[in-house]
């Protein structure tokens, strides 16, 4: 059996890749960005398991492990907090070091060993492979391990229930009813709780998103008008500015009588529309 | 092309997803780290299938493939109930059994 010509071109394409996208596990910050990272590599390993005459397998890659297995990976990763980076301060002094050098002795070792044994001129499946390899793989399956197939069966069943019953919360109280949750909600007034909803953004001339606030009777910016996450990220606009800016506006459209009014078209001649809006 | 390549591929990646499981401190990328030394496990499974001619070796992989997604369950589960019982992710604060 000889490798043909396009699948060592597509081994030295897709070799690299996968190397680089597996080191960007060590090195990236984030845990999304590692779940990417390992999605590629997977959907890579697909690919050269297609090539090496596996196609059952390649597929049976593609469907558990990028579709199931990391989506549920980033499942997990949505519940635990996707902000949650590294920390990389060491607890074990030189453990960067440490690790890095026992990886590094890994891959050598397990490279001589590779390099040293002696594997006899490959045989390559097209023998086996006859009755295509679904059904050879499910002859093979079959004769010889029935019983591994059933326990396996049997793990994937009992691993099923052991994550509902790892990540089932029992309930500590009573569930509180409506009228609870009523009382309570009065009984928080004195801490500044309101029982109404909340008030809308502002609508101003030139302006009218989610990011201004609301003015109250005596001309004040209302804070609990503006979403508390865009408080938070600072990325409220203050209602100041936008009032300015609109009086400045309005300021150089009077300076400028001769200058003839862009909104009000000539065969109107009433002033209805344009200087209403305005 | 030697089929040798693809082993060291597989080695390479096995080293890439053991040095990660040493260093990293996120349980979740920890458990990623896992997931490649499997991978590469199945990669040079698959080749030595193809070298030896016989088909075994790829129903070798199968098995790995089922254990590891049943681990991965059971592996998320535990992670996240201990991200609920300390509000972290991290394999440096389940320090519970230290003096």
């Amino acid at each position: 059996m000889t490798v043909s010509g396009g699948e060592t071109v597509l081994f030295w394409v897709i070799a690299p890749l996968m190397v680089i996208a597996a080191s960007g596990l060590l090195v990236v910050r984030r845990a999304v960005h590692a779940a990417v990272c390992v999605v590629f590599v997977m959907i890579s390993l697909a690919v050269l398991y297609v090539a090496q005459e596996a196609p059952f397998l390649g597929a049976v890659q593609v469907v558990v492990y990028t579709g199931a297995v990391m989506m549920l990976f980033l499942f997990v990763l949505m519940l635990v907090g996707v902000d949650s980076a590294d920390s990389l301060t060491e607890t074990i002094r030189g453990q960067r070091w440490i690790g890095l050098l026992l990886g590094l002795g890994l891959a050598v070792v397990l490279c001589g060993v590779v390099a040293s044994a002696t594997f006899r001129q490959p045989v390559g499946l097209a023998e086996a492979n006859a009755v295509t390899n679904p059904v050879a793989l499910a002859r093979v399956l079959m004769e010889h391990y029935v019983v591994a197939m059933e326990v396996v069966g049997i793990l994937l069943v009992t691993a099923a229930l052991a994550g509902l019953v790892l990540t089932h919360r029992r309930r500590l109280g009573a569930k509180p009813s409506q009228k609870a949750l009523a009382e309570a909600k009065v009984a928080e007034l004195p801490t500044g709780r309101t029982l109404t909803p909340l008030p809308a953004p502002g609508v101003y001339a030139q302006h009218n998103a989610m990011d201004a606030p609301a003015l109250d009777p005596e001309g004040r910016p209302i804070e609990k008008s503006v979403s508390r996450v865009l408080r938070i990220r600072g990325q409220e606009r203050s209602a100041t500015e936008l009032l300015t800016a609109e009086e400045t506006l309005v300021r150089r459209e009077l300076e400028r009588p001769d200058d003839p009014v862009p909104s009000v078209g000539p065969a109107s001649g009433t002033d209805g529309d344009g200087g209403g809006a305005r | 092309m030697e089929l040798t390549n693809y082993l060291y591929l597989a080695v390479i990646l096995f080293a890439l997803g053991a040095t990660t499981v040493l260093l990293r401190r996120n349980a979740i990328v920890v458990f990623m780290g896992i997931e490649l030394m499997l991978n590469a496990t199945n990669l040079a499974l698959v080749t030595f299938a193809r070298m030896h001619g016989d088909i075994t070796g790829q129903v070798l992989a199968f098995f790995v493939m089922v254990v590891a997604a049943a681990e991965v369950v059971v592996g998320l589960a535990i992670i996240v109930t201990i991200f609920r019982a300390r509000r972290s992710a991290s394999v440096d604060d389940a320090n519970l059994l230290k003096s």
